[in-house]
């Protein structure tokens, strides 16, 4: 591990970040073929419904709300045109959602307010969770989406205070959770990856004990490793070469242009 | 043949509750909650209530009001607002106890205690701090080995969540209890009402049982009046949340609710105003809201 390893092509490249990041998004889906698609949040709508518009055609979304669709519009739709505009092909009111996240066809991308190097992600609470100092979501849907199916996470923030040492309440579980549980209760169990907007990050590293733990796999365009590194409250895993992420192709820069035309991706990652 | 008119008002059922209960609310966030029916328990003398929600603004005017001292939630959201800012306060001030589930143990939890049966399994927890914060949470061995392994798998054992009553908000009702909802997601609204001794279905408007079929399709008739002990007619009844297809959020009304966090002043002002005063009081007051707003629209307009 080394925090001055030599970086390629990380120079600005005329790309919104925004618009890098919605392609890393996008490949996380890359390989789930038939299966609900269902990322949270603005940006990370963007990058799946990208998935879903051009590389992996027969991943399903949702309306945001109680059905799946069959097509794939814009995001941040006014209610009329949301409604207008959606090929409904199954009702999934939430006891429905239930039943499919534990039948497991479903990869998720969350949100998350702390997340460690096993990929235990925080959404409850801030200190200690009897007497939270800062009270948040609660645990939500995440015990039940990371033991049951595929799951990523949005980080729009990457800082040490994110990314930490270790979480003040898991409520996503991560790899040495998962691993403390044995291989047939977390056989269901996967952290794909984590997309921040400084890099991507995966779990295709293990620690002495054969765990999986967070690996830097790119670092967006105009990002420095040692700016990745410097930003992680964790020693991050850093291969010896690093890519730069990618950009868009000209078929996936219309795609985003026509999934987000009012450029709610740049609220979570300004143009430069 | 029909069922007996259970017809009653906010005030009747809440005086069937007594201090201490266990009871649900239906609905999910700042979505149809039977927010009449709350605002009746605010202005009772009711205390120490453990409130089982997909929790909204119920559970938060509930805990500002000191009426609760125990909440279970998968989460408490006016979804517009992510963070309930009175559910916030008093976690943060230890003012009340709480359960925080899996969304999906809620569940399981309701429809074990409909079943009758002491709990369901779930792999939802397994390895999460749910099951690290709220020790009384216990998990079961399966009786049968897993096929691949032969194994027997651990499992989160979902305890029952046996309410002492539910309050759910309906679309349309007839006068012995069963009902319809006209929106997207019936929520768990009928599991809250079946695992409830006793179950009360405020509605926006109660309609005679031969037009309930003629109203919708026979998959939304999905409370029946074999588990409900009383139906309210409360028209808006689900103010400030919404209730769609009959009405939206009141997304300036919530703003307002949600800033009553601020201070006391602030909280003070607002049950003044809109909740020391009764169910009809309520509804002028929204009303001339309304009216106002839309004139310095129309007088923006100009």
């Amino acid at each position: 591990m080394s925090a001055d390893t030599s970086t390629t092509d990380t120079g600005p490249t005329g790309v919104p970040r925004a618009d890098i990041v919605a392609v890393a998004i996008a490949e996380c889906f890359r390989g789930d073929g038939e299966r609900l698609c269902n990322p949270i949040g603005n940006l990370p709508l963007v990058g799946g419904r990208l998935a879903a518009a051009t590389f992996e055609p027969h991943l399903a979304i949702t309306d945001g709300f109680y059905s799946l669709l069959d097509n794939v519009p814009p995001v941040g739709l006014p209610e009329d045109e949301r409604v207008a505009q959606r090929t409904v092909a199954h009702w999934n009111p939430y006891r429905e959602m239930f039943g499919l996240l534990w039948h497991g066809r479903r990869h998720v991308m969350m949100g998350a307010t702390q997340v460690d190097r096993f990929g235990n992600q925080n959404i409850a609470a801030i200190g200690d969770w009897a007497r939270p100092k800062s009270q948040l979501l609660g645990f939500r849907g995440a015990p039940g989406n990371t033991i049951n199916h595929t799951t990523s996470y949005w980080v729009p923030n990457h800082s040490p205070k994110v990314l930490v040492e270790s979480v003040d309440v898991v409520c996503g579980i991560g790899y040495d959770r998962a691993a403390a549980l044995g291989p047939v209760a977390s056989r269901f169990h996967e952290i794909r990856r984590v997309v921040t907007n400084l890099a991507v990050l995966d779990f295709e590293a293990t620690d002495p004990e054969g765990v999986p733990v967070m690996r830097l796999r790119s670092v967006h365009p105009g990002v420095t490793v040692d700016e990745v590194v410097e930003a992680t409250g964790f020693d991050l895993v850093v291969p010896d070469e690093v890519l730069a992420t990618r950009g868009p192709t000209a078929e996936e820069a219309t795609a985003i242009e026509r999934l987000d035309p009012k450029g709610l991706r740049f609220a979570e990652v300004p143009a430069q | 043949m029909s069922g007996p008119d259970k017809r009653i008002s906010e005030s009747e059922a809440v005086a069937e509750l007594s201090s201490g209960m266990t009871i649900g609310i239906g609905g999910w966030g700042s979505r149809r909650k039977p927010m009449s029916v709350v605002r009746e328990i605010l202005r009772s003398d009711l205390t120490d209530l453990t409130v089982v929600a997909y929790g909204g603004p119920d559970v938060g005017l509930l805990c500002r009001a000191g009426k609760v001292a125990k909440v279970i939630s998968g989460f408490v959201s006016l979804d517009s607002i992510p963070l309930e800012p009175h559910y916030r306060a008093a976690r943060q001030a230890g003012t009340i106890q709480a359960a925080e589930w899996d969304e999906g143990m809620l569940l399981l939890g309701l429809q074990a205690a409909a079943w009758r049966v002491p709990f369901l399994p779930t792999r939802a927890g397994l390895g999460s701090d749910v099951l690290v914060n709220m020790p009384d949470l216990r998990t079961v061995t399966s009786p049968y080995p897993e096929p691949s392994s032969g194994e027997a798998e651990e499992l989160v054992a979902v305890p029952a969540l046996a309410l002492d009553a539910a309050f759910v908000h309906q679309h349309r009702a007839d006068a012995s209890g069963n009902a319809l909802w006209l929106g997207e997601d019936p929520f768990m609204d009928d599991l809250f009402v079946r695992s409830a001794a006793r179950a009360f279905v405020s509605c926006e408007q109660v309609v005679a049982t031969d037009d309930l079929a003629g109203l919708a399709d026979i998959t939304r008739l999905r409370i029946s009046r074999l588990d409900v002990t009383g139906v309210i007619e409360a028209p808006g009844g689900a103010h400030f949340t919404e209730c769609p297809p009959d009405y939206g959020r009141d997304e300036v009304f919530q703003k307002r609710y949600a800033a009553t966090a601020k201070s006391d002043e602030a909280w003070d002002g607002f049950r003044t105003d809109f909740l020391d005063i009764d169910e009809a009081g309520y509804r002028a007051k929204v009303a001339e809201l309304r009216e106002t707003a839309g004139s310095e629209l129309r007088e923006a307009g100009k």
